[in-house]
């Protein structure tokens, strides 16, 4: 295999609260590899945007990166200047934000805040046959370059995070559950939009989302995480078939099927206190299959080519039931 | 394109006619609940100066036909009325028979002049200082040195005039201690002049900027705060675009709008504040104008300071809300 | 990992738990230094008023009671005079004691600034609720009123009425200027109004059948609490500068003594340039402390209603 466009090794994000640091993303590593499309799910607060965060050195007060290495074709991330890093960004880094609704600047129209990034990069404004091009590439109407956000639907202000997105042809780009927001028609065609753009640039991609089963049709491999860590990684076709973490089982039987119908098994949140989390394996308290065993470090092993977990009972509990 | 909402200049319209209307009518009324005779005040100003009046009664049948004030009071409320939409309140008492217009006309440029210079410089220093106390790249001694200067913020300005000037002006005489312009120098387009009216300018003018630069800077503080929370921003931080260019279209851009609205909310203390700075300083403008009205008991010429003032304040406001939909898209095409 | 590496982690673990701390110092809202201070610099006022009142000879307020322009105990006047202990902050240029005009004059500053507030907020509460609540003409007309009412400066409209009347007493000038200061409360509340009826919980409150009164005093009020009370501060304040505006103009009260009215009476005597400093200074200073304590308690308030504030 080539070297990997994107590798992060030991990622560590802490909040600071009064009562002790959060520990939003604690120790997480994973590759990119190039033209590869990565899924990372995760409940609502597992540390999802933070991670994205760390990885895109945006981190703001309380928060701070505790550790851990980026490296991002083949240049290492964390030792760059504050200023060599701003110019690392976008143009090869990316991101649709997870809050797309609030995330284009009320004051400026949507084409000047396409064309600045532009201009910041590579020190010419885009001419207007550009910024409608990109249009074009994800769909939006030519009469929406005079215009301003609020004039938008939330549609529309997706599409525009994605033609800003790809305006630059980065390396890679970081989508932080690019559809959540929108209903579900939108939904769909706003991420088909995203996979058609991804697949004519041939960028490489992290898709975050808590959808298992738009990330089926979206991604390669899926990386899951739980309170902060990532508890498994492996390619689509395994994670559904053979699910390592009793956590991505768990997931994945959550997914809504119309050929037969099964109880929820997700019933609550996250349950532990995360500036306090429990030794040994993360997901103990709400584990079904715990045991002594999970009250030692759990580091992540490969099962089989490709599919790394951090379970000591994975193939025990391999084809078992949740 | 840029153009203002029907109904919104329609709103601000009416509000700004209703504004003059009302302060007008106060004015008005208020002197006619009270038992104080205005024609005997003249009287008695006249005797002061004549000795004794021998046909008081006939002379104050007159004095008020002059006044208008024999007449019944509705007609003399629409003529005041007239008479207030072209500037026109009278004559003076104290300077008798000089048209209160007039002596409008030469303090009000003095007036203007000086609210101009010290809104706008404080305005502006006052949120850029409040900005630069949130945003991340500004040098430390910005955030230490704001603060210390905000205690001053809510002084009124005359008290910091008091202090400017016993200090500039008595003191150390670097500045003259009253006046807008030297006795020596001729008014008019010349260098000496202006070189005096800066002089004459600077310490009232400072007088103003140090006690409500403060004022902004804290609003802006708090509004950054919010927007350097806002999405947008963060993403033009993901975007790598330099951070004095998100400072300013990004953060500043937007946090500087609901302070607009609070500047249009203000006026009128600012001005208000002025007037106060112009008497103690002696400065040719309508404070002193209007003090020394109060001393002599001219009336007219109150009513009229006041209601030019309350003018300037209303037109003000009116102006702001006018440009404000420029600077805010949002109100552009909502027409709220 | 490096050993420097891990010195520099150990060094941010140790300034993020300091801030930790310093963010759970402000807890418990009324702990908040500013809001202490303030309080505390108002209540010194207060108390100078009040004890003043029992120490002190008053009889030192009338004319001619005492040698004149005499500076403060330690320093000299341009005569030479020195500072004597019967009359510590000094005389003024017509024999009055500065101690004893300051004991009367600075609660009056306050007790204006007080009375005009409550009445201001008071029918400020009242207009803005049901500004709120009635919503169609009604909201209109409390809306424009208090649109235009904003604009006009109190202080000339209390200018044109003590020219017309002559004398007014401290609770006639605080009425008129609360007359100014219920704008504010107004705008303030029927903005909440309509922003809480927005969001669910009214709509929860109306839905379990409670009555419209009951949601307005027990289910909003409370929530707005901070807010009406930094209101309250700034009415207080802005009624003492119009106030002092008016004595400096040698308006206000005429038979009382009042801070301002020293400051008017100082300018007129020439104080500045005959460097009686003590004559205009000490009841300025005293009017700017008041006016800091003001800001203090403000700006602790907006702390405590608004966390995001207290960072840096
Ligand atoms: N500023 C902050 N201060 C303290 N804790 C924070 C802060 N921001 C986030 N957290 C905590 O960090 C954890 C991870 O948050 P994060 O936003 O990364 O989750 P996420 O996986 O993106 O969730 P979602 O799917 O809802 O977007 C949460 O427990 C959250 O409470
Ligand atoms: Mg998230």
């Amino acid at each position: 295999m080539s070297e990997p466009v994107l590798s992060v090794r030991g990622l560590k994000v802490y909040y600071a609260t009064p009562d002790g640091d959060v520990l939003a993303t604690d120790d997480i590593s994973f590759d990119l590899e190039r033209g590869e499309t990565l899924g990372l799910v995760g409940e609502s607060g597992s540390g999802k945007t933070t991670a994205t965060s760390g990885i895109l050195r945006m981190v703001s007060s309380p928060g701070r990166i505790a550790g851990g290495r980026v490296t991002l074709d083949g240049e290492d991330m964390i030792a760059l200047s504050d200023e060599e890093f701003r110019k690392r960004r976008w143009s090869k880094l990316a991101l649709i934000p997870q809050g797309a609704m609030n995330s284009l600047n009320p004051t400026m129209k949507i084409s000047a805040q396409i064309a600045d990034v532009v201009r910041t990069h590579t020190g010419a404004a885009p001419d207007r046959a550009r910024v409608l091009e990109l249009f074009q590439m994800v769909g939006l109407p030519e009469r929406i370059y005079e215009m301003y956000p609020h004039e938008l639907s939330g549609g529309m202000k997706q599409r525009v995070c994605i033609a800003m997105a790809v305006a630059l042809n980065p390396t890679v780009i970081i989508a932080d559950e690019a559809t959540s927001a929108l209903d579900v028609v939108v939904q769909r065609v706003v991420a088909q939009t995203l996979a058609k753009v991804r697949d004519a640039l041939g960028v490489s991609m992290i898709m975050i989302g808590h959808d298992m089963g738009l990330m089926a049709q979206m991604v390669d491999r899926i990386a899951v995480m739980y309170a902060g860590k990532i508890v498994e990684i492996a390619p689509v076709a395994d994670m559904f078939a053979r699910p390592g973490h009793p956590y991505s089982k768990i997931l994945i039987e959550s997914v809504p099927s119309l050929t037969e119908r099964r109880p929820m098994k997700i019933t609550e949140g996250i349950t532990h206190d995360p500036r306090n989390p429990p030794e040994g394996c993360i997901f103990q308290l709400r584990c079904p299959h715990v045991n002594d065993g999970c009250t030692k470090p759990q580091p992540m092993r490969e099962l089989r080519p490709g599919q790394t977990v951090a379970c000591h009972r994975a193939e025990e509990l391999e084809g078992a039931h949740v | 394109m840029g153009r203002i909402p029907r109904k919104y200049l329609i709103n601000r319209l009416i509000t700004l006619a209703l504004t003059v209307l009302i302060a007008a009518s106060m004015i008005w009324v208020i002197p006619r609940l009270s038992p104080v005779d205005p024609a005997e005040i003249a009287l008695g100003r006249m005797a002061s100066g004549a000795g004794a009046v021998a046909n008081a009664e006939e002379i104050l049948a007159q004095l008020r036909a002059q006044m208008g004030i024999d007449q019944p009071l509705i007609v003399q409320y629409f003529k005041y009325l007239k008479g207030a939409l072209v500037f026109d309140f009278g004559l003076s008492t104290a300077t008798f028979p000089t048209p209160v217009s007039a002596l409008i006309a030469q303090a009000l440029p003095w007036t203007l002049g000086l609210m101009i210079l010290s809104l706008v410089i404080t305005f502006v220093i006052g949120n850029l200082l409040g900005a630069l106390m949130v945003w991340d790249h500004s040098p430390k001694l910005a955030k230490v040195a704001i603060p210390a200067a905000m205690v001053f913020t809510s002084i009124p300005p005359i008290l910091s005039g008091l202090l400017l000037m016993w200090i500039f002006a008595a003191k150390l005489r670097w500045f003259p201690l009253t006046g807008a312009y030297g006795l020596t120098v001729d008014p008019g387009w010349n260098w000496a002049f202006v070189q005096s009216v800066l002089h004459h300018g600077f310490l009232p003018a400072m007088a103003i900027v140090i006690v409500t630069f403060g004022f902004w800077a804290l609003g802006m503080r708090g509004l950054m705060i919010t927007v350097q929370g806002e999405d947008y921003v963060k993403l033009a931080e993901a975007k790598g675009l330099k951070p004095r260019y998100i400072l300013y279209r990004y953060m500043i851009r937007n946090a500087i709008l609901p302070q607009i609205t609070a500047f249009a909310l203000k006026i009128g203390l600012l001005i208000a504040g002025q007037v106060l700075v112009e008497r103690i300083f002696a400065y040719n403008g309508m404070g002193k104008l209007l003090y020394d009205a109060i001393l002599d008991q001219d009336f007219p010429v109150i009513q009229g300071v006041s209601y030019v003032i309350i003018l300037i304040t209303a037109l003000s406001v009116f102006i702001v809300d006018l440009i404000y939909p420029f600077i805010d898209p949002r109100i552009r095409h909502e027409g709220g | 990992m490096t050993s420097t590496d891990h010195q520099a982690e150990i060094a941010a673990d140790k300034a993020a738990r300091k801030r930790a701390k310093r963010m759970k110092r402000f807890d418990n809202p009324w702990l908040n230094p500013k809001l202490i201070w303030g309080a505390g610099l108002l209540l010194a006022i207060v108390a100078l008023g009040l004890i003043g009142r029992m120490l002190w000879n008053l009889e030192l307020v009338y004319t001619g009671s005492t040698p004149l322009k005499l500076p403060p105990l330690g320093f000299e006047n341009l005569r030479k005079q020195p500072g004597v202990l019967d009359y510590p902050l000094g005389t003024d240029g017509s024999g009055r004691d500065i101690l004893a005009l300051i004991i009367m004059g600075a609660p009056n500053s306050l007790f204006v600034g007080l009375l005009a507030s409550l009445i201001g907020m008071s029918t400020g509460i009242v207009l803005g609720f049901t500004a709120g609540f009635v919503g169609g003409r009604t909201d209109d007309v409390i809306r424009v009123l208090s649109d235009v009412m904003i604009t006009i400066p109190p202080l000339l409209i209390l200018v044109v009425f003590q020219s017309a009347f002559g004398d007014v007493s401290l609770t006639m000038m605080a009425l008129l200027i609360a007359g100014f200061v219920w704008q504010s409360p107004t705008r303030l509340i029927r903005a909440q109004v309509l922003s809480m009826k927005q969001s669910g919980y009214v709509q929860m409150a109306q839905l379990s059948g409670a009555s419209t009164t009951d949601i307005m005093f027990k289910e909003m009020l409370p929530n707005l609490i901070p807010y009406l009370f930094g209101s309250f501060i700034a009415s207080v304040t802005t009624a003492i500068v119009t106030a002092v505006g008016l004595e400096v103009l040698g308006l206000g009260p005429q038979r009382i003594p009042t801070l301002g009215r020293t400051i008017y009476e100082a300018i007129n005597a020439g104080a500045l340039i005959q460097n009686l400093w003590w004559w205009w200074g000490i009841p300025t200073l005293l009017l700017a402390t008041m006016f800091i304590g003001l800001l203090l308690i403000n700006l602790g308030l907006d702390e405590v209603s608004n966390p995001r504030l207290r960072k840096a």
